[in-house]
């Protein structure tokens, strides 16, 4: 579903944003990927959603590989992978539903069903109440959910979220990690990136994936790591199996 | 209406300066164009004229006999080019001189030898008037003994022909540099509406869709611009036309496939314009 193999990305000014990592996230997995600002979280999550090309190494996402993939062809792999971020990036002014639906439409939806899809989606995230309320006037936990909403549109087999709790107060932030695990019962593999880890914590036994400095130290799915630590203390600093 | 026309339209309402402004400079190269299409499709038409009235002359000496002529007139009947030979006397040139210059009536009437030569003048068939037909003729008609000079015009239909290749030029240059500024101001003025449409456009990144999508609704506007520019131009040379055809003097219109090739060009060059300035700033949109 997902692989990183001896993945780097070097930029001009900033340096060494991800050293030589790998890791495989199969299908209907859920995986919490942690670590500082910095440690390179986005930047993976980036690669993944093929943002950008690894500097050395490769990513390989259902099927696609950004060695191979041109630009023209990028649309592909974002349709197979929805993405949600810390500031929601919903259009402002328009409503819940119209967010949704802008998103169908410019995956080309029929016209006649793109309302009852985005109603729909709105219901599935626990927001059809909230369908015809601007997206400003809605709080924070309520913009995320529409923000996922939209990055299902496609109905993707992967989702990656970066810091989507962030913004949030610790109910909302519940209930959209409550929203997420529910997705992946449903068979969606998903990626979310916390240094929150708190909310690690709350979900024993989920698999983690701690990067420091741009290195992958921890992965509590791979032989070395001792499953007592990826279940509920803090994830110790570990050399994963790269 | 299907999204790309509802935001090109939308484009033109967010920024209708920039985009009447690249209208207009698409208009201003292309009516540089239309006055040069004008002015060259006019002088084609006075060509045509002048040159049905294209034809050879052969200045005789004066002590040719009458059989040298007449021997010369056929020769000459029998080339296929040659519609009619006319032998002008030298009394009847002298007549003819009077006639045509009546204001130099004394001058002729003071004269005591006739100075104008006889000579023969050669009609050219339509279709034969061309500039190697009439050179083989004037070569054939001075190969005679008894022929002193041949004239046929040349100096004056090359003069005009030269006088329409620097208005070409001329006419090339000044749209050109029109067309380039057009081309800068559409490409301010999609960066301008790509700028207040990059969130949309992230997002419809983020979702999938394709790069064709994203695209349309700019090169619309291009389109659109130009489309605009193009009839502009059209008015602006259909104005000129009326002018001059009515204070100065008569010219004719020029052919209606001309016109609405000139507006085609104008939308062809707003969706080449905007497509290269798209290309280049939807870059910065990540």
């Amino acid at each position: 579903m997902i692989e990183l193999t001896r993945v780097s990305k070097e930029y001009p000014r900033r340096g060494a944003a991800l050293r030589d990592v790998s890791f495989r996230i199969g299908k209907g997995e859920f995986a919490f990927l942690t670590g500082h600002s910095g440690s390179g979280k986005s930047t993976t999550l980036r690669l993944i959603h093929m943002a950008e090309k690894p500097s050395h190494g490769r990513v390989r996402v259902g099927g696609y590989d950004s060695e191979q993939i041109s630009h023209r062809e990028l649309w592909k792999v974002r349709r197979r992978v929805g993405f949600v971020f810390q500031d929601f990036r919903l259009l402002p002014g328009r409503t819940a539903q119209e967010n949704v639906a802008f998103a169908l439409e410019v995956v080309g939806t029929p016209k006649k069903a793109i309302v009852p899809k985005a109603q729909r989606l709105l219901s599935q995230v626990g927001l059809a109440p909230k369908a015809g309320a601007l997206v400003n006037e809605l709080s924070g936990g309520e913009q995320q959910r529409v923000a996922v909403a939209r990055a299902l549109v496609n109905e993707p087999t992967v989702l990656l979220a970066d810091e989507p709790t962030g913004n949030l107060d610790e109910r909302a932030t519940r209930g959209i990690v409550d929203l997420f695990f529910e997705l992946n019962a449903m068979g969606m593999a998903v990626l979310m990136a916390t240094h929150d880890l708190e909310l690690i914590r709350r979900r024993p036994g989920t698999r983690v994936l701690e990067l420091d400095e741009g290195r992958l130290v921890l992965d509590s799915a791979a032989p070395s790591a001792v499953d007592g630590d990826a279940q509920g203390g803090r994830p110790e600093s570990r050399e994963a199996t790269s | 209406m299907s999204y790309a026309v509802r935001e090109a339209m939308a484009a033109f309402r967010r920024a209708p300066v920039l985009t009447g402004l690249a209208s207009a400079m698409v208009g201003l190269a292309l009516y540089v164009l239309g006055l040069f299409g004008l002015v060259a499709h006019n002088l084609r038409a006075s060509l045509v004229l002048l040159e049905e009235r294209v034809e050879v002359v052969a200045y005789l000496r004066d002590d040719v006999r009458t059989d040298e002529i007449e021997l010369a007139v056929g020769d000459l009947r029998q080339l296929p080019e040659v519609q009619g030979v006319e032998y002008v006397s030298k009394s009847q040139a002298f007549e003819n001189a009077r006639a045509e210059f009546p204001d130099f009536e004394q001058v002729f009437a003071d004269m005591e030898v006739n100075p104008l030569p006889a000579s023969l003048q050669v009609q050219l068939r339509d279709g034969s008037r061309t500039e190697e037909s009439v050179a083989r003729i004037a070569q054939v008609a001075s190969s005679f003994p008894f022929v002193e000079e041949v004239a046929y015009g040349e100096e004056w239909v090359q003069r005009l022909f030269t006088l329409r290749r620097i208005g070409a030029v001329t006419a090339a240059i000044v749209g050109i540099a029109f067309a380039v500024v057009a081309a800068l101001i559409i490409g301010t003025a999609l960066r301008i509406a790509i700028f207040a449409r990059r969130d949309e456009i992230y997002i419809m990144r983020l979702v999938g869709a394709k790069d064709g999508f994203v695209r349309r609704p700019f090169l619309l506007e291009g389109a659109l611009a130009g489309l605009l520019g193009g009839a502009l131009a059209l008015a602006l040379t259909w104005a000129t036309y009326r002018g001059v055809d009515s204070f100065l003097f008569a010219i004719e219109w020029i052919p209606a496939t001309w016109a609405s090739a000139g507006v085609g060009a104008g939308m062809v060059f707003g969706v080449l314009a905007s497509s290269l300035a798209v290309r280049r700033h939807l870059r910065e949109v990540t």
